[in-house]
């Protein structure tokens, strides 16, 4: 029924509806509204135990993340890798594809990425940003592509694999850093970029290019899931790999040709990083970026939309969580708690929420 | 190179393998009864950190061994409560409770860094002490090194020669069959998630009580996904659980044994080998279907309503 609602444009329904359509989001805000209240109030009994004003935490957390210009392009700032590395598993979880990989994918993004930069340093921005952009993205693919190949013939899980290419992929970079690329001064990470490598940033702040690029690809992802012939044919293989086998789609190429653009989405989040945020490649640069990624996405049934507000609330949780360091004394891995309690809160009710997303985004994937 | 660096290299593998071996035979009692945990990094990071909290404060270890084990038990049980009372997706609900331990251990352990504890004592096997000071020295052991093979003995008792084994595979297997013989699934799982936790808390304690004696944030440093190879690489079985562990401990070992013998190869590339390893093992079984995973691991058991 909602999958003939979703092809037949609203016109022949009008009005009715649009607004049973505003109806179910608004109760799907008042029921999100809901839950973080819940794991604000959870996190709050944690400050008051380790004798912190929880309400003062919150007025710090609010008005440093949304009351100041600088403090809302901190957000974005922290937003970016969570969009890109979200899309990354959404797309090929359309295909039923469980992308646990991204954290190990966008290392070896921005290893690659790196190797560009240091190699090429003398080119000219517009020649050396595209080709690092390309290295990025070849790096994910490459780390996707085994994953994405054993899976298609049957032979291992995805899951499985990702997961442990997550553990090795690191370790490369480790290798590189420590082996060749390292500064004179420190063994741990390279030199910085020259200014050629960075990705330029707006207005003086630390927003960059790599925003702008998210915001594209998740409209782009929107556009061909939609209206394309292949976001047809991947909703169909999606929905029932068997009959889509037996009309004759290539299942299988389409199984490893987008689990390898997930990976190379992912690669593109890992340039990005070292290219944007940090002007140079760390060890261990990464504390599960690509894991955040994962929950992002499936918290939001992989719908476009729903990635954009779930990365923005994370990311104010985060960015919050900065600040809460600098004023409060806490470790700042503490707002993990605050974050693992709305996931806990959201992960809680997985029913509720699947009926008022599914409701609202036409259709549901499978996990 | 000399007998004693090759005695050292091989005292220190042991060290390192311990912590793993107890984390690998928690997990696989959870993946048995079906419940597959990537937030084990999490319950590892809360373990070590309450243990080596409990253990400085009292000045007592092995108070601190046990505060371990409950917490990672704790931790444990919410993953059960999100994935088999509230049906939550476990990879999802697992990856939550990463960070949750993230988290949480950060906040237990920031009085506690740079404090100096008494470790777990050291006892020499019995027969050695006619060995020289500096070889004896080597041998000198915790009693969760001792304890760690007979652990891995008893799980595999528990789960294949007990009814309560019996129990706990079937559900891992079939819940709907094991619910239709009697049994009760969602019971099973939160008793095999609990004892899971209780194993990583063991683990985790040896970690941060007896082999590092200091707690640092992040410190288990990627141990929760190295146990979770290792239960597919070891076929969810505990007894291969102990090869499994002595893999990951013998690449530790080699690498060491690289260093002081001046070989340049480099460490890191190293400690993938043990991963691409299992990655080998599992492409080899891919074509026999003998060695599959227990049928329901991941999946939501939603009763008969």
């Amino acid at each position: 029924m909602s999958r003939t609602n979703a092809i037949i444009p609203s016109l022949t329904q009008g009005k009715p509806r649009l607004a049973a359509f505003g109806q179910r989001f608004l109760n799907g805000v008042i029921r999100y509204t809901l839950m973080i209240l819940l794991a604000l109030l959870l996190f709050g009994a944690i400050l008051l135990i380790s004798g912190r004003n929880p309400l003062h935490s919150y007025r710090d957390m609010l008005t440093s993340t949304l009351g100041s210009a600088y403090g809302f392009s901190e957000v974005l700032v922290a937003m970016t890798p969570m969009l890109i590395t979200a899309l990354a598993v959404a797309l090929p979880s359309r295909l039923i594809l469980i992308n646990v990989g991204v954290e190990g994918q966008l290392y070896m993004g921005a290893c690659f990425a790196t190797w560009g930069a240091l190699t090429f340093r003398d080119w000219p921005a517009w020649c050396l940003l595209p080709l690092m952009v390309l290295l990025g993205m070849a790096g994910g693919a490459l780390w996707a592509f085994m994953p994405g190949y054993l899976r298609a013939r049957g032979i291992v899980n995805e899951t499985i694999t990702t997961l442990l290419l997550n553990s090795v992929a690191p370790k490369v970079v480790s290798f590189f850093i420590f082996g060749f690329w390292h500064s004179p001064m420190d063994t741990d990470k390279t030199a910085s970029f020259v200014p050629a490598a960075r990705l330029p940033t707006f207005f003086g702040t630390r927003v960059d290019l790599s925003l702008a690029i998210a915001l594209v690809l998740l409209a782009l992802f929107w556009w061909v899931m939609k209206s394309t012939r292949w976001g047809l044919e991947m909703r169909a293989i999606g929905g029932n790999p068997q009959a889509a086998r037996r009309n004759g789609l290539p299942v299988s190429t389409y199984l490893v040709v987008v689990m390898c653009i997930g990976g190379a989405i992912a690669g593109l989040a890992g340039m990005a990083q070292v290219s944007g945020y940090y002007g140079l490649l760390l060890n261990n640069f990464s504390r599960g970026t690509g894991y955040m990624g994962f929950l992002i996405s499936w918290l939001s049934f992989g719908d476009p939309l729903g990635i954009l507000l779930t990365s923005f609330v994370v990311a104010v949780i985060f960015t919050g969580g900065n600040l809460l360091q600098l004023t409060q004394g806490l470790p700042f891995a503490v707002i993990n708690i605050l974050l693992a309690f709305t996931l806990f809160v959201v992960l809680a009710r997985p029913t509720q929420a699947v009926i008022a997303l599914k409701g609202a985004y036409g259709s549901e994937p499978k996990p | 190179m000399t007998l004693l660096s090759v005695l050292g290299v091989i005292s220190s593998a042991i060290f390192s393998g311990t912590s793993l071996l107890y984390t690998t035979l928690g997990e696989v009692i959870t993946e048995r009864s079906g419940i597959v945990n990537l937030g084990l990094e999490g319950v590892l990071l809360v373990s070590a950190s309450t243990g080596f909290a409990v253990a400085s404060l009292t000045g007592n270890p092995y108070l601190g061994v046990l505060a371990a084990a409950l917490a990672g038990g704790l931790m444990n049980l919410i993953l059960g409560y999100l994935v088999v009372t509230r049906r939550g997706n476990q990879l999802a609900s697992g990856l939550a409770l990463m960070f949750f331990g993230f988290g949480l251990s950060a906040l237990i352990g920031k009085p506690y860094v740079g404090a100096k504890i008494k470790g777990l004592p050291r006892i020499l096997l019995p027969g050695l002490q006619e060995l020289p000071r500096l070889y004896a020295s080597l041998f000198r052991f915790d009693l969760l090194i001792y304890l760690v093979i007979p652990a891995a003995v008893l799980v595999w008792w528990l789960l294949f020669r007990t009814r309560w084994g019996l129990g706990l595979r079937a559900v891992g297997e079939s819940a709907d069959t094991a619910f239709a013989s009697g049994r009760n699934p969602w019971l099973i799982r939160y008793q095999a998630l609990f004892v899971g936790g209780l194993l990583a808390g063991l683990g985790a304690a040896h970690l941060s009580i007896a082999y590092a004696m200091n707690w640092t944030e992040y410190m288990t440093a990627g141990r929760g996904f190295i146990a979770v190879a290792l239960v597919i690489f070891s076929k969810w079985h505990p007894l291969r659980a102990i090869v499994g562990a002595l893999l990951f401990s013998a690449a530790v070992a080699f690498q060491l044994l690289l260093q002081s013998s001046g070989i340049k190869v480099s460490p890191f590339l190293l400690d993938t080998i043990p991963y691409l390893l299992t990655l080998l093992v599992l492409i080899i079984w891919g074509g026999t279907r003998k060695h599959a995973a227990p049928a329901s691991l991941g999946r939501v058991y939603h009763g008969t309503e």
